[in-house]
């Protein structure tokens, strides 16, 4: 059992748990995450570790309400417990002085992101960081990530808040401007990461994205999070979840997280019944139910 | 190896005994337990062991021992059987084996006890599988436990991973008196024997009794540890203060073919299969959150010919597909699978192709899984597995119609624990290498053995690894030498 020290939301439907892993703690390292299971039914799902303070014993982590496991999770609390915590899994991140780096992150995305961009400032490295949401109230980390970044870029979909239009506006900009890149990492729905894969691509621009496949164990055994990457199987638990953006297959990712979309919808829909007495805060976190697939939590 | 008794307590004359008829496992009938995941076979009453343990006919040189790999004492635990002494014999068994219930159940014994039964050559083998279970279970029912008498040496050591070799270190070094704590990644504590293995083979409530044996003889587990990345084994070795480790991480990354189509949803690793079904429960979707596909009226097809080809097969069976078929590269002399297991599922309907093996998994429009292509093989010259090596046969190629396919095919060596422990040496396949005799591995203090030294094999290797491990630690907990 797992104790939450704290839980509030940052933006409708996304929830920052401070949680009491002192084990995890210890041992995280940016670019790596958790996997949960929050009760004896539960299914196990991969979520983002935003940050974590090995002397308190405790890890952040960023959920957001997408299906009924997200769901049910940002129903918790401070004082109330998760069944399981298991981590910190995956490869870490490469720290190194590349020069300068263009972190972007995507939704929810901006938490798997905020860790490595802090790690990379604090190696030396000018931070370019672009931060996109649909609106206003979806921006989420931005004190933080401008604390980390050299520059700090924020687009929203609608223009309800700072640029109006996508962080691939950004980037191109920036391609356009005649700016160095040294390394590009993007995390966010799958159509965000490919559509920047594709614009770096021709650039010849080193770009890494954080891949969320559907998981179960997380430590290699299942082989279930494979993903195509130059065209060759690679487990995201143990080989990643970062890869080379330009070898990602994004069509197979897409594909494979497609696979149990109606037994997901089901799940959903019967825990929305079931708590219906709670239809205030249901409606609250729905307005933050994202349709996108394949969001890192 | 043990010396037959001079006096038998066996009335029957000897030469009386390979007459008697082997008793046969009472069982579910096929038709029925194709429908439900409760246990296969049902389990001797009193009088049917006692009428089995009858047959022994106590050879000289017993070889049911000297071919068990934890050496249980077969020839002993029989006549405690014969004595009407079922409380004692399932003792005499602990000596050797923490957990009989288990291996009772899914031991290959014709590679094993029962293969190296004399009357086998005339007859049928003694059920020494089905004797062992049958102690197991009843000592169960009694709720007798017996408990380590040793005073606490003051040595700890840490178990990685709560399959069968783990366990196996665990249980006996616990009743050598030292502190033994197993750490498992998953959530639930059994590793193969719960994740991978079965109900309606090896009932989960079966390991939750030897566990709960193994917790009330002072063994601590802690889940959600992932060895190598929760907690490195220089973490435990230092600052947690242990004086030895056991590596048993078991089975690794599950292997694909590396044929076209193997990302197309519909099909997948046994692994990831029996996981979703025996962990997560995902048959009981949606009482159970853990989705998986709809099986009811689909044609399923696993790729390979071990037990763990035959537990997927037969699960998805259970769960409601059409046609369940086994494709496998060589003939059934080859099949790796226990000969029970592969008369079971014969039984139950399942349909066996062999020589046959998958070049393409062909799509069915949006990303499902529709068909898959095979070609015909022919048995060819030895491999290095000294078994013939299949050979394609040209223009054989086929198709069958396919929802699900599960590949069966073996697992490569996890890196985690090797790659987050420095000095730990490994073989070129990647598994860590570690005396047959001891179980040593390269780095002091630290043991290894299971499917992480051996690649797959069987629970009773595992516990045979991990009895030579046990006992290995306990020489240098106590000498300090290595």
């Amino acid at each position: 059992m797992f104790k939450i020290l704290h839980a509030e939301f940052l933006a409708p439907g996304i929830k920052r748990f401070l949680i009491e892993a002192p084990r995890i703690a210890r041992k995280q390292k940016p670019g790596q995450f958790v996997i949960v299971r929050i009760y004896e039914e539960g299914e196990r799902i991969p979520l983002t570790i935003e940050n974590s303070d090995p002397e308190q014993g405790t890890i952040s982590i960023v959920v957001q309400s997408l299906g009924k496991t997200t769901t049910l999770l940002n129903s918790l609390g401070t004082g109330d417990h998760i069944l399981d915590v298991v981590g910190p899994l995956g490869k870490p991140s490469e720290i190194k002085q590349f020069g300068t780096v263009v972190v972007m992150g995507g939704g929810v995305g901006t938490a798997m992101a905020y860790p490595t961009a802090a790690a990379l400032k604090r190696a030396g490295n000018r931070i370019i960081s672009i931060v996109g949401a649909r609106n206003q109230e979806l921006v989420i980390l931005e004190t933080e990530m401008r604390a980390v970044s050299d520059v700090l870029m924020i687009t929203t979909d609608d223009g309800s808040y700072a640029d109006k239009g996508f962080v691939t506006d950004k980037l191109r900009q920036l391609i356009q401007n005649g700016v160095r890149i040294d390394l590009v990492l993007a995390v966010g729905p799958i159509p965000m990461m490919k559509a920047v894969a594709d614009m770096t691509r021709a650039e010849h621009i080193r770009t890494l994205v954080s891949l969320n496949p559907i998981m179960i164990d997380g430590t290699g055994m299942c082989g279930g999070c494979r993903v195509l990457v130059d065209n060759k199987s690679q487990f995201a638990c143990v080989d990643g979840p970062e890869f080379d953006a330009h070898e990602v297959n994004f069509e197979v990712l897409v594909q494979r997280n497609r696979a149990y979309r109606n037994q997901e919808q089901q799940s959903l829909a019967e825990y929305r019944r079931a708590h219906e007495s709670h239809a205030e805060s249901r409606e609250a976190e729905a307005n933050g139910v994202c349709a996108a697939q394949g969001v890192r939590q | 190896m043990t010396a037959p008794a001079k006096t038998s307590l066996n009335p029957v004359p000897i030469k009386d005994r390979m007459k008697l008829p082997r008793q046969h496992m009472p069982e579910q009938a096929p038709e029925v337990r194709a429908t439900n995941y409760t246990e296969v076979n049902l389990g001797y009453s009193e009088e049917l062991a006692r009428r089995e343990a009858l047959r022994c006919i106590e050879c000289a040189k017993p070889a049911c021992t000297k071919d068990c790999p934890v050496g249980v004492k077969v020839h002993e635990f029989v006549q405690l059987i014969v004595a009407g002494d079922f409380l004692g014999a399932a003792a005499k068994i602990r000596e050797d084996n923490v957990l009989p219930a288990v291996t009772g159940r899914v031991c290959p014994q014709e590679d094993h006890c029962e293969g190296g039964c004399l009357m086998g050559k005339k007859v049928k083998p003694l059920g020494i599988g089905y004797l062992e279970r049958f102690v197991a279970d009843y000592e169960q029912r009694m709720g007798v436990r017996t408990l380590p008498t040793v005073p606490p040496t003051g040595k700890k050591v840490a178990v990685v991973g709560s399959g069968p070799s783990g366990l196996t270190v665990a249980g006996d070094l616990v009743q050598r008196g030292h502190k033994v704590r197993v750490f498992e990644a998953l959530h639930e504590l059994g590793g193969v024997l719960v994740y991978g293995i079965p109900e309606f083979r090896l009932p989960k409530q079966i390991i939750r009794e030897q566990l709960d044996y193994m917790r009330a003889m002072g063994v601590e587990f802690e889940t959600d540890v992932v060895v190598g990345r929760t907690v490195a084994i220089d973490d435990l070795l230092q600052e947690e203060g242990y004086d030895a480790v056991f590596i048993g991480t078991g089975a690794g990354l599950p292997v694909f073919m590396n044929i076209p189509g193997e990302h197309l949803n519909g099909v997948y690793s046994a692994n990831e299969f029996l996981t979703r079904i025996n962990l997560m429960k995902a048959y009981k979707f949606p009482t159970y959150d853990e989705p998986m596909l709809d099986l009811h009226g689909k044609d399923v097809a696993v790729i390979g010919g071990g037990n763990t080809a035959l537990d997927a097969i037969r699960s998805a069976l259970r769960l409601g597909a059409h046609k369940a078929y086994v494709l496998y590269r060589r003939s059934e002399t080859e099949m790796p699978a226990r000969a029970e297991e592969v008369k079971h599922a014969r039984e139950e309907g399942i349909e066996f192709h062999m020589l046959t093996s998958p070049v393409e998994f062909l799509q069915d429009g949006d990303g499902w899984l529709g068909a898959v292509r095979c070609e015909r093989m022919e048995l060819g010259e030895p491999d290095a597995s000294g078994r013939r090596r299949p050979v394609p046969v040209a223009g054989s190629e086929f198709e069958i119609p396919l929802s699900v396919a599960v590949i069966a095919i073996g697992t490569s060596a996890n890196p985690i624990v090797q790659s987050t422990t420095p000095g730990l040496d490994t073989n070129k396949r990647g598994y860590i290498q570690a005396s047959p005799e001891t179980q040593r591995t390269s780095r002091r203090g630290v043991f290894a053995g299971g499917d992480i030294v051996t690649g797959s094999a069987t629970v009773i290797l595992a516990m045979g690894a991990g009895r030579r491990a046990a006992k290995s630690i306990h020489d240098y907990l106590t000498t300090g030498e290595w």
